[in-house]
């Protein structure tokens, strides 16, 4: 263990720490924009800069390890302005589009522009270009947002083992892209939209849905046997965009399909009413149907309702009760069958087999486990 | 899974069977590449070229349903170089001598000659699993869904149960749950032989503790499977079926037969989220909520029980399932009240011990795995520690059966099915996500350049794939990710449904079909338009 002492705190750490991991045990809070604990140290962003006593210039404190006796200071007027300078020579080449930014109120250079009150800008000038062509269906791109912190390109590398973006150019025309500027073509999972600390990087579909003071909801993901922890955010009934925390079990991360595949939710063509068949089984074939799904038409107009009525719920269960009690009559509980499925939660799949056993009568009761 | 998700990164070894990890559990895969970052050894058994290929130490390119002879000439070796453990087997398990005499004729040589792996790479693989100190074997329905599938995981348990490498931390045997609730669906019972909690329907004290609890006789005989369903409707004996949340139309095999028998059926309700190929055949369809509009637990596959909350209501006269099962139970005469999702909970919890120690606030941020048998019991991270429940594992001996269906000059390919990254299962809800269909918009059979230049088809055609029970029109892709001889289609598109093809026959004690190995061919179809090549 190694002593130091930060801002006049006495604190013992673990050798193998940072600075700013010992600051941080202290509860004291030195901003960042570049670092993430759980990827390689970049120390790109310079706003995490400490004077540690005997050196004659400031250092990283996400990149410089403790040594014992340290004496270092966080905050002091020389650091805070040179903070500030940082912050500003970033705005300087940064669009200012908090108005419809997705990410505004919840945008870490925002709010370090908030902080340390820039308005002005004494470094205004050359832009950085992006050709904005992008035509990837999930991840927007608006690159002239990029603060050049690397956490996508680290993330993409290092945890996800895509490397499907990378610096490309020097200087200031250093611009974090897919090979050749060509659109991103790659697995799609948002990593790299999860950690990105401005509004380069957001959801295509979150766009113009809600990005503050929305309900936040933590549930699991409904897709494969991961169990990944999913935070929904809800605005008005609707799931407007989805992440995930960073102290769940699945860290999180997330693939594409929990992360972006949620539109299905609030699609017209949900079921809302019960229905009974009032024509007979059509000849039914599926090649005949070229674009199955996605049309966007209520559900009323599609193919296949044409030979049901709406009914209510009485109604429906009525029937089904009538149909059930004759079938059991006359050919016994073990001519009825039940499906369980694997998409529902433990709670229904423990009702429904208790429907089938105790109430129908039968262990005729499966589900999908097969396929 | 015996062990946890988490404990993956500490394997030295990932020994991947039939699972196409990084597409199918994405995140499982995070994992695996943590292992392999750490130095890890990896070693792949599949047919085909998947994404973690690219990371194996060893890839075994077995042909498609030669598992039993893969293991066993693996297991031949560890045999005969004596890299078993000893301790292990004499201290927790029985019949190994039998067992090790079964393995005699494989050979390194005789299981190159059945399965096309080079007996070095069998050797190779051998030493590799047995030295590893905490090897981690993943698998999924590659291994399972064939009708020797029941084999397929006997040599897995064996290899795992001869090195001693079960019941430790970040060492065991995982199989990995397709869909969020596999794993709770079948704990909660959903399963013909089984009340909740593994717990046999033809034991009369369990039967009778049931019967107590829920104040109902109940049938001593065990029901029909999925499978057995489908074909007792075909042949007139299932007279009714209740769906609930699932599209057997797509994603059982051979949907000319599937759609026969439900429609032979007297009456067929579908309850589900959108109106499905299934429901499109039923007699009454019932709109069901969605996983973000009720409230309840899904246990993952890691067998940890989590919290699903209700986020928004669902849409029009949608109601949870909870709610639709109770209202049909009360219409026919069965007073079913709860007063929440919590009071199932608490029920099922009574009626298995495993699940006893856990309630709602236990969950409320991170889930337990199961057992968790009192209030104060931490969850079971990894199975079998100290012990197994029936004090020694048995060795079955298995001997390697060929696939019910194997190529011949009519049909001279084998087609695998599986999944995709982006499109998930029968598409219900993935294909109704519009930037995941422009993704991934359309179906393909994925063809070894060899077979397509043999039968004349380019990059993006049309053609027509055809087996003994359908046929479909379908894209082409060339794509060195088959082995030469095999097709893979992903089954979630309805337009090129894979499941047109694939056959019935079934494993004879899981009864789960053989969708990973059927005959097909291959033809070009005139005057198709062109695929846009990107």
């Amino acid at each position: 263990m190694v002593n130091l002492n930060i801002d006049g705190e006495q604190i013992s750490v673990d050798k193998n720490s940072t600075i700013l991991d010992a600051a941080n045990k202290l509860g004291i809070t030195i901003p960042t924009l570049c670092h993430n604990p759980e990827l390689t140290t970049f120390g790109g962003c310079r706003l995490c800069l400490v004077e540690v006593d005997g050196n004659p210039r400031p250092v990283a404190s996400c990149a410089t390890f403790v040594q014992d006796g340290m004496q270092v200071r966080s905050s002091t007027p020389y650091l805070e302005r040179l903070r500030s300078t940082n912050i500003e020579l970033l705005l300087s080449d940064h669009p200012n589009d908090c108005m419809l930014c997705e990410r505004a109120g919840n945008c870490k250079l925002q709010e370090l522009a908030y902080y340390y009150g820039i308005r002005e800008n004494r470094f205004e000038g050359t832009r950085r270009i992006y050709n904005t062509q992008d035509n990837n269906p999930f991840v927007s791109r608006e690159m002239e947002k990029c603060v050049m912190c690397g956490q996508c390109v680290r993330i993409c590398e290092e945890i996800q083992g895509a490397r499907a973006i990378d610096f490309s150019y020097k200087g200031l025309w250093t611009k974090v892209t897919p090979p050749f500027e060509r659109d991103l073509d790659c697995e799609f999972c948002g990593q790299c939209v999860g950690v990105c600390p401005t509004g380069a990087l957001t959801g295509k579909m979150w766009s113009n849905k809600g990005r503050q003071k929305f309900r936040e909801v933590d549930t699991v993901c409904s897709y494969c046997g991961c169990g990944c922890n999913l935070t929904l955010a809800v605005k008005k009934n609707k799931i407007v965009r989805v992440y995930s925390r960073k102290n769940t079990i699945n860290e999180g991360m997330l693939c594409a399909k929990g992360r972006f595949a949620y539109e299905f939710v609030h699609s017209p063509e949900r079921l809302s009413r019960p229905l009974i068949r009032v024509n007979p089984k059509s000849n039914w074939v599926l090649e005949d149907s070229d674009q199955p799904y996605g049309s966007g038409k209520p559900r009323q107009r599609l193919a296949g309702f044409q030979d049901f009525k709406e009914v209510s719920w009485d109604e429906a269960l009525e029937y089904i009760a009538f149909k059930i009690r004759e079938i059991k009559e006359n050919s016994g509980p073990d001519a009825i069958g039940g499906l369980s499925s694997a998409r529902c939660t433990n709670e229904e799949n423990y009702l429904f087999q208790k429907l089938i056993r105790a109430v129908i009568g039968t262990n005729n009761v499966d589900h999908c486990a097969r396929y | 899974m015996t062990n946890s998700i988490e404990e993956i990164k500490d394997n030295d070894l990932l020994l991947v069977i039939g699972s196409n990890t990084t597409e199918t559990h994405p995140i499982i895969g995070l994992q695996m590449k943590k292992a392999l970052k750490k130095g890890a050894a990896l070693i792949v058994i599949d047919p085909r070229r998947i994404e973690l290929v690219k990371r194996a130490d060893n890839w075994l390119q077995l042909k498609p349903g030669t598992d039993v002879a893969l293991i066993n000439s693996i297991m031949h070796v560890i045999v005969k170089e004596n890299l078993i453990d000893r301790s292990f087997i004499d201290a927790r398990t029985q019949d190994f001598d039998a067992f090790k005499e079964s393995l005699s004729e494989y050979t390194p040589e005789y299981g190159e000659k059945i399965t096309g792996v080079p007996a070095e790479k069998i050797i190779e693989t051998a030493r590799l699993y047995a030295k590893a100190s905490s090897p981690g074997i993943y698998y999924t329905m590659g291994v399972t869904q064939h009708t020797h599938g029941t084999d397929n995981v006997f040599c897995i348990a064996n290899l795992a149960l001869m090195t001693g490498n079960l019941g430790r931390r970040s060492t065991g045997v995982n199989p990995l749950r397709g869909q969020n609730n596999v794993q709770g669906a079948t704990d909660m019972g959903c399963i013909p032989n089984f009340y909740p909690g593994y717990q046999s329907v033809s034991i009369p004290e369990v039967r009778e503790k049931f019967e107590r609890a829920w104040k109902a006789g109940l049938s001593p005989r065990p029901g029909l499977t999925a499978t057995e369903m489908v074909d007792s409707a075909r042949r007139g004996d299932l007279k009714a079926l209740f769906i609930k949340g699932e599209n057997p139309v797509l994603s059982d095999p051979d949907i000319n037969h599937t759609v026969k028998a439900l429609k032979k059926l007297d009456f067929l309700v579908v309850q589900d989220i959108f109106l499905t190929e299934t429901a499109e055949l039923a007699d009454v369809v019932l709109p069901a909520a969605c996983f973000a509009e009720k409230d309840g637990t899904f246990t993952n596959t890691e067998r940890r029980v989590q919290r699903v909350r209700k986020a928004v209501d669902p849409p029009g006269e949608a109601r949870e399932d909870s709610w639709i099962i109770t209202r049909l139970a009360g219409k026919l005469g069965y007073d079913m009240h709860y007063l929440s999702a919590e009071d199932v909970f608490s029920e099922a919890g009574k009626m298995w011990p495993a699940l006893a120690g856990m309630n709602y606030s236990r969950i409320e941020r991170k889930g337990l795995q199961w057992p968790c048998t009192t209030r104060d019991h931490p969850g079971t991270p990894y199975l079998f520690k100290g012990g197994f429940p029936k004090k020694k594992a048995v060795f079955t001996s298995v001997n390697y059966r060929p696939s019910e269906e194997l190529p011949d000059s009519e049909y001279p390919l084998t087609l695998i099915t599986g999944r995709e990254l982006l499109q998930y299962h029968t598409g219900t809800m993935t294909r109704r996500v519009e930037a995941v269909n422009r993704a991934s918009p359309e179906g393909y059979v994925e063809i070894n350049p060899e077979d397509a230049a043999g039968a004349g088809i380019e990059n993006g055609r049309m053609v027509r794939i055809s087996s003994r029970r359908g046929s479909i029109k379908i894209m082409a892709l060339i794509s060195r990710r088959s082995l030469k001889g095999t097709v893979f289609i992903p089954f979630h598109y309805k337009e090129a449904a894979a499941n047109m093809l694939t056959s019935t026959k079934t494993d004879p004690v899981a009864k789960i079909p053989e969708l990973k190995v059927c005959a097909v061919k291959l033809e070009r179809i005139n005057n198709a338009r062109e695929k846009e090549q990107v």
